[in-house]
């Protein structure tokens, strides 16, 4: 069954290959909750089309669907990658409404959010399965990395031979600790940004280039 | 698997990589949240494959409802088997998937400490 199943998933993602020229190759936005993701896409976005992704927030689950931003082009040394960016909601393994009560929330718009979270989270699980071409793995550097959630979801990603690129968010706070991510994922490189103060963002994306060009 | 349990107890079920071996993905899915929704911990002497891991996350989050199921806390050893199998064991699939993994109800576990060989867990009644 791995071997029919494997050989399956190569010619598929050969084929995908095959196309790329054509295709832009789409690159999930992953991470926790509250690392900066959407704030990484809108960067993305602004600098190369002009145009955002969607609202930031620093309330957990503001994403709650993954949204694509089609066709952006980022030139490096003379020549053009093409990617679809999609932003996808932070991945988690549990959701309790009580915890939005905590910003202000009412009850009903808590559970509503519980609940759109929830289908936004197995979304994310399924484009990740099915339909992305690499990931690009955020992850706030001023907190421990070594949970469980990041733990499954790069091995997930490493089990489907997608590249990732690790990007060590949130430079700019002061608890912040690359090499404490670095530690936790040696086999893979860890690039440093602020996303929301557009520090390194140069390096970003000459890593861009070189994983998914 | 449920059977009669004291009232002011917690059932820990260990099952082992024996047991999970004739199971199809969805069937070792329905097992563990069956017995995570009745308030039990779930060890798994082999845990699960990465695809596996990711439909768990995505049926979790189809059962979560308010009041009721606020999801599982799920952890294994932080070591990555698939990053050190080699390109032959991924074709044949043969890649070793086997960590120790406990899955509980999120509102009744919480990890106390985690680290490369050892997990610290506090597990408690509803």
């Amino acid at each position: 069954m791995g071997l029919i199943r494997n050989l399956k998933h190569s010619i598929s993602r050969a084929v995908s290959t095959l196309f790329s020229e054509e295709n832009p190759k789409r690159i999930g936005i992953y991470g926790p909750p509250n690392a900066g993701k959407t704030t990484l896409a809108n960067r993305i976005a602004r600098d190369w089309t002009g145009d955002a992704v969607g609202p930031e927030s620093h309330i957990p689950h503001e994403t709650r669907r993954a949204r694509r931003k089609e066709d952006i082009e980022i030139e490096r040394d003379g020549a053009t990658v093409n990617i679809d960016i999609v932003d996808t909601p932070g991945v988690t393994t549990k959701v309790d409404y009580e915890e939005f009560l905590d910003h202000d929330m009412e009850k009903d718009d808590a559970v509503r959010r519980s609940r759109e979270a929830t289908e936004g989270v197995a979304e994310a699980m399924h484009w990740l399965r099915e339909d992305v071409d690499g990931v690009i793995y955020v992850l706030d550097s001023s907190t421990d990395p070594f949970t469980q959630v990041n733990t499954m979801l790069i091995g997930i990603i490493e089990s489907q031979d997608l590249p990732v690129l690790i990007l060590a968010n949130k430079t700019d706070l002061e608890e912040s600790s690359v090499q404490r991510i670095r530690n936790a994922f040696p086999q893979h490189e860890t690039i440093p940004l602020s996303a929301l103060e557009g520090d390194n963002m140069d390096e970003v994306y000459d890593k861009i280039a070189e994983y998914f060009g | 698997m449920a059977e009669a349990k004291p009232q002011d107890g917690v059932q820990i079920d260990l099952i082992s990589g024996e047991r999970m071996e004739g199971m199809t993905s969805m069937e070792k899915i329905r097992m563990i949240l069956d017995g995570v929704r009745d308030g039990n911990i779930v060890i798994l002497e082999e845990g699960l494959s990465p695809d596996e891991e990711s439909r768990l996350i995505e049926v979790t989050m189809t059962e979560i409802s308010p009041d009721e199921f606020n999801g599982i806390e799920i952890e294994t050893y932080p070591r990555s088997e698939t990053a050190d199998a080699s390109f032959l064991d991924r074709l044949m699939g043969t890649e070793s998937t086997k960590k120790l993994t406990v899955i509980g109800p999120a509102n009744q576990i919480e990890t106390l400490h985690k680290d490369e060989n050892l997990i610290s867990a506090l597990v408690s009644r509803k």
